[in-house]
């Protein structure tokens, strides 16, 4: 690696301060009101380093297709800032918005449901290349000829046989799809790809083809990933560092070796210890963590630990107080009660209450304050 | 190759039988389509005692599912036909049943669950309505009163909170692992000898499928029920399962206690699939996962040859012309493979199959050329 790329490695691709991405549930059936919110997302911060992969990992609900989806402007957030390669993707004009989207493209779980049944695996793939064509968007402009030989190119190098470029979704299996898909995401070449649960439909023996596909292409085009999975081991394979979300929260953000040598947040231990190892010793000697409960619906505004319902770990002063990030070391961050400076384990549940009450009054008396200055 | 290691596999693995709770010997299950005759399962035989967890894994498409329906006898027929084999239970032929006898024992001293049970519970009935019939449909002299006490009771043992409350709910009041422990409850009411978990926890999160795999863990410790699970999933089987049952194109193509197999894993394509599984508890970085090429072979008019063949690394002339038999490699532990068969053994197979299919062929030129007179 040239020292001019190790230099821009240093400056994150993405970074996604506080991004939230409520859904309103409304009620009545004439008038609409909303009457509560389903906070799939309800403020995450993290950054992506150009060619390093970032791993998202967390059980089903917690949010993550709905974090990439807001950072692909499939959504609009509710609030936050998504800054990508220098641009406010919240704020940016169409033509913007437009020309960051070449470089952000996206992987879908399901091979079936996310292509066109209807198109030719050619117009599957060359649709992008299409579209900004038409629009004066690319580089240089692409004749017909230019972009049949890029679909060859590209079908060539996902591994699938150029021959069949005519033929329909149908006429493939689940793999032979997900290469269709990676081909389409390729076809702009993008800066970064946003991978949402891309092997999780398949079998163990296609899942390390398409894995093995990922990382080559990486290596070979500098790409980057944001790569969500619900399989631990998947996410330890692929990613250079690991957020684990809960809730809508990202609980606990580090690098991969770390996270899993070191799990720090009692939700994480839990995930990991629960996570089956293909290995029958292994197995039988392993310490599990059973989590009672499932997880809980999103749908209403929490004032303490988001995890505190199921935490073995527990303290009173979590029930009324949302813990921050907390550095544990170089590149490990972790939001919860326990890696505070100050010790929580003896305070009882009135003396939290009391100081969360107490702080509560004080945000107020600073808000009217602010309130009163604006008149 | 140890040669004293290949030995027909029947003559060591039949002196347990007698204490077999259930023995499935040679099934062939077929679906008659448009396409051609499915062999969903051709020649599957296991044996199951009480108590004992038994695994069966394969990709998609393999025939665990055909194979297990097949043992309740839920074939749907039309297209589908069990065409061969004996299903011992408890001493009888479950396949030459009448229907009331099977009756008996389907749902009752045999129980299912299914991935989805959503699909298998009554979406307008209470939970309790429903295992109040299940459980009086099976037992004729419980009263109703006792009958949904009981059911309470084995809520309560899968681990529903305030079960007397909310048996009264409907299913989609609950989450996906309640639903699933539901289905537990309502196989285990049924005092069943047997429970057949059609991929239990492949719809569930890590942390819920944790909780379900130890109460299923549990139970067959408790009560002794034996166990048949079905997965794709090498690390379930792990810290599950007893033995295991390795299969590929309808067919067992290895057998094992579970240490044996994945210790000394002897087929190509189990040895494969324990490789090509990303592991998080093992240090890797950059290398890249093993990978079997190619995909799974239609079962469709599938040729006399080890159906493995295109995608094994190590296969054989022998191998494209003939199915390999099955051979005993260790204490139970049976592989079909060519691999295990010496020499001389396979160049005679291969001459005979040579000469078949040159006999095939020339019968093929005559009937053609008959044919051609004819006309
Ligand atoms: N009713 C049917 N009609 C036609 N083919 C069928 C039918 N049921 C099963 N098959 C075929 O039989 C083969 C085995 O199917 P089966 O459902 O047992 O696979 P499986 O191992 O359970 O796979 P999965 O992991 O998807 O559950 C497949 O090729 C399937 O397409
Ligand atoms: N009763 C049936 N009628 C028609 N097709 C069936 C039936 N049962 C299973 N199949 C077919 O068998 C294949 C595998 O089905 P299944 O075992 O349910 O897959 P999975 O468990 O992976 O969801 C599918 O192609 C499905 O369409
Ligand atoms: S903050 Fe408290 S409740 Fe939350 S994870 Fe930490 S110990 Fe558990
Ligand atoms: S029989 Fe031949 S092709 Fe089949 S698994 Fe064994 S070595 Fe490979
Ligand atoms: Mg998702
Ligand atoms: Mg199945």
């Amino acid at each position: 690696m040239s020292d001019a790329t190790a230099m821009k490695e240093r400056q994150p691709l993405l970074v996604v301060k506080d991004l939230k991405q409520h859904f309103p549930i409304d009620a009545g059936l004439v008038f609409k009101k909303q009457v509560g919110a389903i906070r799939a997302v309800d403020g995450i911060s993290f950054s992506v380093n150009a060619g390093e992969t970032l791993g998202i990992v967390g059980e089903s609900g917690c949010g993550k297709s709905t974090s990439i989806r807001s950072i692909a402007q499939l959504y609009k957030p509710t609030s936050g800032s998504i800054v990508f390669n220098g641009t406010e993707l919240t704020t940016a004009s169409e033509k913007d918005l437009l020309l960051a989207r070449r470089d952000i493209q996206m992987i879908f779980q399901d091979p079936y449901a996310s292509l066109d049944p209807r198109m030719t695996v050619r117009s599957i793939i060359s649709e992008p290349l299409v579209i900004y064509n038409k629009r004066g968007l690319l580089d240089k402009p692409m004749s017909a000829i230019d972009i049949e030989t890029r679909v060859e190119e590209l079908m060539e190098r996902v591994g699938l046989n150029k021959a069949f470029k005519n033929r329909y979704p149908h006429e493939f299996s689940g793999g032979q799809r997900q290469r269709i898909g990676i081909a389409r995401a390729l076809a702009l070449s993008p800066k970064i790809i946003l991978a949402d649960e891309p092997v999780s439909a398949l079998d163990v023996s296609i899942q390390a083809q398409i894995l093995n596909l990922l990382t080559d292409l990486q290596k070979e085009m500098g790409l980057t990933y944001l790569f969500i999975a619900h399989d631990l081991a998947v996410i330890e394979y692929i990613s250079t560092r690991v957020a684990v979300m809960y809730l809508g929260k990202i609980v606990e953000l580090s690098k991969a070796e770390d996270l899993y040598m070191k799990p720090m947040h009692p939700y994480t231990r839990a995930l990991l210890s629960a996570a089956p190892i293909p290995d029958p010793k292994v197995e039988r000697t392993r310490q599990r963590i059973i989590l009672s409960g499932d997880v809980p619906s999103p749908d209403k505004e929490r004032t303490g630990c988001y995890f505190y319902d199921r935490c073995p770990n527990k303290m009173p002063w979590c029930s009324c107080h949302i813990p921050p990030m907390f550095k544990i070391s170089e590149g490990h961050e972790c939001a919860c009660w326990l890696y505070d400076s100050t010790d929580h384990a003896g305070q009882s549940m009135e003396e939290a209450e009391a100081d969360a009450l107490a702080s509560l009054r004080a945000k107020e008396t600073a808000g009217s304050d602010i309130g009163a200055e604006r008149k | 190759m140890n040669k004293n290691k290949t030995m027909p596999a029947a003559a060591h693995t039949e002196n347990s039988t007698d204490t077999a709770l259930l023995d499935v010997k040679d099934l062939k299950t077929y679906f008659l389509t448009d396409a051609g005759i499915v062999k969903a399962v051709d020649g599957v035989s296991f044996t199951l005692h009480e108590g004992e967890t038994l695994g069966l894994v394969g990709e998609s498409g393999s025939g665990k599912s055909v194979t297990n329906l097949s043992i309740m006898r839920l074939i749907p027929s039309p297209p589908g036909k069990i065409v061969g084999g004996e299903i011992v239970f408890e001493g009888q032929d479950i396949l030459k049943l009448p229907e009331k006898e099977l009756r008996k024992i389907r749902g009752n001293k045999v129980s299912m669950i299914f991935q989805d049970p959503m699909t298998s519970l009554n979406p307008f009935l209470k939970i309790s309505t429903q295992m109040v019939e299940t459980i009086m449909l099976h037992n004729k002299d419980v009263s109703k009163k006792e009958a949904l006490e009981r059911s309470i009771e084995m809520l309560k043992l899968v681990g529903i909170p305030s079960a007397e409350k909310r048996i009264f709910s409907y299913p989609h009041q609950f989450s996906g692992g309640m639903r699933q422990r539901v289905m537990i409850a309502m196989a285990l009411s049924c005092n069943a000898k047997v429970l057949i978990a059609d991929e239990p926890t492949t719809a569930l999160d890590v942390t819920i499928q944790a909780q379900i795999l130890e109460l299923i863990k549990d139970l067959s410790v408790k009560l002794k029920t034996a166990v048949i699970i079905i997965t794709h999933d090498l690390g379930v089987v792990a810290g599950m399962c007893d033995k295991v049952c390795v299969m590929y194109a309808g067919r067992i193509v290895e057998k094992a206690d579970t240490d044996d197999l994945y210790a000394s894993p002897s087929h190509p394509y189990t040895e494969g699939l324990i490789m090509s599984v990303p592991r998080m508890d093992v240090a890797h970085k950059n290398d890249r996962l093993f990978s079997i090429e190619g995909q799974p072979p239609n079962v469709i008019d599938l040729p006399p040859c080890c159906p493995f063949h295109p995608r094994c690394h190590k296969d054989m002339e022998v191998c494209r012309h003939a199915y390999p038999p099955t051979v005993g490699v260790g204490s139970g532990h049976e592989v079909s493979c060519w691999l295990y068969v010496d020499e001389a053994q396979r160049n005679l197979a291969l001459e005979k199959a040579l000469a078949d299919e040159q006999h095939a062929a020339a019968d093929a030129v005559q009937t053609n050329a008959r044919k051609e007179a004819a006309k």
